[in-house]
């Protein structure tokens, strides 16, 4: 064994490289982005040639996770908790069609949202889709919890969910990791084509074999490694249900110790046997879940309608955001001391777009032109750029998902709206713009798409971008007229062609693309630092 | 024994970096570590922090509790006033005193300099200028970091020395010894 700083998600990298995988299919989303580049950096994992190059999006992700899992390999495939909807469709059916090889799909979520349009917790997608669900509490459970995982789901012939949250992702600690890898898992090809082809007749028996299941995968959720009953040397006290990382907050209270009965639970479905333990010895339960209030609606429909459960819904906890140390102690009954109080100076200071961005530059036009046309209407998209939000820019009207500019634009246009401009940024638009332009140009919308291509996913960090070079020949391809295909440098010395060419097609009476290319600056200037560095060596 | 430090600053300072010269040292004395960070779209010069925790003994959560934090050390003013409801009573605010101002309400000089005073234990260095006055550019985080060193009681001012020659030692001798002198710069600037 060997001791290494990790961040959850490289802990989570690394068990998965050293449980044998074939590869990693990801879509990059914050906070699960450093668990694809720590396998891309790894020397082991070029060795073996394991994939990890990025998908187009999380959709593709599974599907292809589940195809090297049919081949026989282990896989896992990652994603941030709305990429889940996103690949919704392959990840629930998978569980009807279970898997060959082991698979795990890792999902961070993001309570508090730091980075994310909502805080949906993604143990509810493992409970619909009945699948085993494992939540780690610390980094070192998440890389032992890979071997685990993976063995799980050979066993039971299913994919594994492992939900994180965003704390546990991004935190460093010591890990003990193994020195060697296992050898890569080779098993058979499947061919079993009734259990493949989901034709209704083969998904209800599997289905129905799916639902016989659930007893025993609650009895594996039981005897978990990680997941543990910590009486309490007192009558009766409070009972804790702890999930995942909530447990180090209960814990962090110091003053606390051996005054409740505590449930670490890091493995789903919830363990009732446990549970109706820690009720009976309990004079109450207080519920310690970061996201949504999973557990507590279920063990509040668990146990006898008088029985006390507190927690997110009864506002003994804090119904949004992250939990908090203090949130926590302060639902145990300590209240934390505070000496300062926060200054009234401090003002906030949100995010901005960097000084130099072609994105600047975009807006900068958009404005200008967008005052000439009082019931303009500006969609924008997930990326950098939706800080166009932000003053002084302003320029923007709508986000709501990935790719949803050029459909809700298109909505709009149908609905009598102009100019309905939509703002897509390159990876976004590949990621899911390039089904709605479809859409569009079928049905002769008038709207104007503007995707501003940096050459790279930007907000995660600038990873590789699928479409990279392809953009003007996806277009043409799905039938946007080549004259209404236009390029653009976002600089402002062309400031007076770019103004000139949205004025024009704006105008157009169907669909236009506007592609402003220029690369991203974060990327430009870490290129041009390694090119110094190589050439000092 | 435990130390609980917050790093602040803006989006792009180099805070991460702090925080991975003390880990190392930290790991080499062989204490217990625990280190959340934000990344994503934060990161974009808005206000990020990092919550640092040190200890001979385990360390359960990964956030630091409000009113416990023995230490702020922060590359921005305003930013280390952001976190004092985290501070504990005897607590130390280490900060640079060079304010960034990309927004357009940025509180008034003077008005940051009274909250200051009203702190009872706090350091403030212009590590932008003394970077600047010892044409050492990059290193005004590691000014920073030599003037916490004397207040950072779980580590001594020699494994944090030795933990900047390892963290840049691949850079070759001469950053290794431009950020060791950075350091010493700070060190002899915190003195109060």
């Amino acid at each position: 064994m060997e001791k290494k700083l990790l961040l959850g998600d490289e802990a989570i990298a690394l068990g998965a490289i050293h449980a044998g995988i074939r590869g990693v299919y990801a879509y990059p989303g914050t906070p699960s982005t450093e668990i694809t580049e720590y396998i891309q950096r790894h020397p082991l994992a070029r060795e073996r040639g394991l994939h990890s190059t990025w998908c187009t999006n999380e959709k593709t992700a599974v599907e292809a996770a589940l195809g090297v899992s049919y081949a026989g390999g282990r896989v896992i495939a990652c994603m941030k908790h709305v990429g889940l909807n996103v690949a919704a469709d392959a990840f629930v059916n998978s569980a009807i069609t279970g898997v060959n090889g082991g698979m795990i799909v890792i999902v961070a979520d993001d309570p508090s949202m730091h980075s994310s349009q909502n805080e949906q917790d993604s143990r509810f997608y493992g409970k619909f889709s009945l699948m085993p669900v494992l939540e780690p509490s610390t980094q070192q459970e998440a890389y032992d919890m890979m071997e685990y995982g993976f063995e799980l789901s050979e066993r039971e012939k299913l994919p594994v969910l492992m939900r994180i949250v965003m704390r546990l992702a991004h935190s460093r600690a010591a890990v003990e990791v193994k020195e060697t890898a296992r050898e890569l898992q080779a098993l058979p090809c499947a061919k079993d084509a009734a259990g493949w082809v989901l034709l209704p007749a083969n998904s209800r028996r599997k289905y129905a074999a799916l639902v016989e299941q659930q007893p025993r995968l609650e009895e594996l959720a039981l005897h978990a490694p990680y997941t543990r009953y910590e009486p309490s040397e007192e009558e009766k006290p409070v009972g804790i249900l702890a999930c995942g990382i909530g447990y180090n907050y209960v814990k962090e209270a110091k003053e606390a110790e051996g005054k409740f009965n505590i449930l670490k639970v890091t493995q789903y479905p919830l363990p009732t046997e446990l549970v109706r333990r820690l009720a009976a010895e309990s004079r109450e339960i207080l519920v310690v879940e970061d996201g949504q209030p999973f557990a507590e609606e279920i063990i509040s429909g668990m146990l006898s309608a008088d029985y006390p459960v507190k927690g997110r819904l009864t506002g003994d906890l804090p119904r949004t955001g992250e939990l908090t140390p203090d949130s926590v102690a302060t639902a145990m009954g300590f209240r934390p001391e505070r000496y300062f109080d926060l200054p009234k100076e401090v003002v906030s200071r949100p995010p901005a777009l960097c000084q130099g961005c072609g994105h600047r530059d975009v807006y900068t036009a958009l404005n200008e032109v967008v005052k000439e046309y009082p019931n303009a209407r500006v969609f924008a998209d997930i990326g950098c750029y939706t800080l166009g939000a932000l003053p002084p820019f302003r320029a923007i009207d709508t986000c709501l998902d990935m790719g949803a500019s050029i459909t809700m634009a298109k909505g709009a246009a149908d609905a009598g709206v102009f100019p309905a401009i939509a703002v897509i940024g390159d990876s976004t638009f590949t990621h899911s713009g390039m089904t709605g332009l479809l859409d569009a140009v079928n049905d002769k919308a008038q709207i104007t798409v503007v995707i501003s291509d940096n050459l790279t996913t930007a907000m995660t960090g600038g990873q590789d971008s699928a479409g990279t070079n392809k953009f003007e020949a996806i277009c043409l391809g799905l039938g946007v007229e080549p004259e209404h295909v236009r390029v653009v440098v976002p600089l402002p010395k062309n400031m007076e062609e770019i103004t000139r060419i949205l004025r024009e097609e704006i105008e157009y009476k169907g669909v236009s693309v506007i592609i402003p290319r220029r690369e991203c600056i974060q990327t430009l200037n870490r290129k041009l630092k390694q090119k110094k560095a190589e050439k000092k060596s | 024994m435990k130390q609980d430090i917050i790093l602040s600053g803006v989006g792009g300072q180099g805070i991460l970096s702090i925080a991975t010269m003390i880990g190392e040292a930290a790991t080499q004395a062989g204490l217990t570590l625990k280190q959340a960070e934000v990344h994503g779209m934060s990161q974009r010069g808005g206000d990020v922090q990092s919550n640092l925790r040190l200890s001979d003994g385990e360390i359960a959560s990964d956030l630091i509790t409000a009113g416990t934090a023995d230490m702020i050390l922060s590359l921005e003013p305003m930013e280390a006033l952001r976190y004092l409801p985290y501070l504990n009573k005897d607590g130390w605010v280490i900060t640079s005193s060079s304010p960034f101002k990309n927004i357009p309400n940025y509180p008034d000089d003077e008005a940051l300099k009274a909250d200051f005073r009203t702190l009872p234990h706090v350091v403030t260095v212009d590590v932008e200028a003394m970077a600047k006055e010892h044409s050492m550019p990059k290193c005004a985080n590691v000014i920073l970091l030599g003037a916490a060193a004397r207040y950072l009681n779980i580590l001594s001012v020699e494994q944090l020395r030795a933990s900047i020659a390892r963290v840049f030692g691949s850079k070759g001798e001469a950053v290794v010894e431009m950020n060791q002198r950075a350091f010493d710069l700070g060190y002899a600037a915190s003195e109060i």
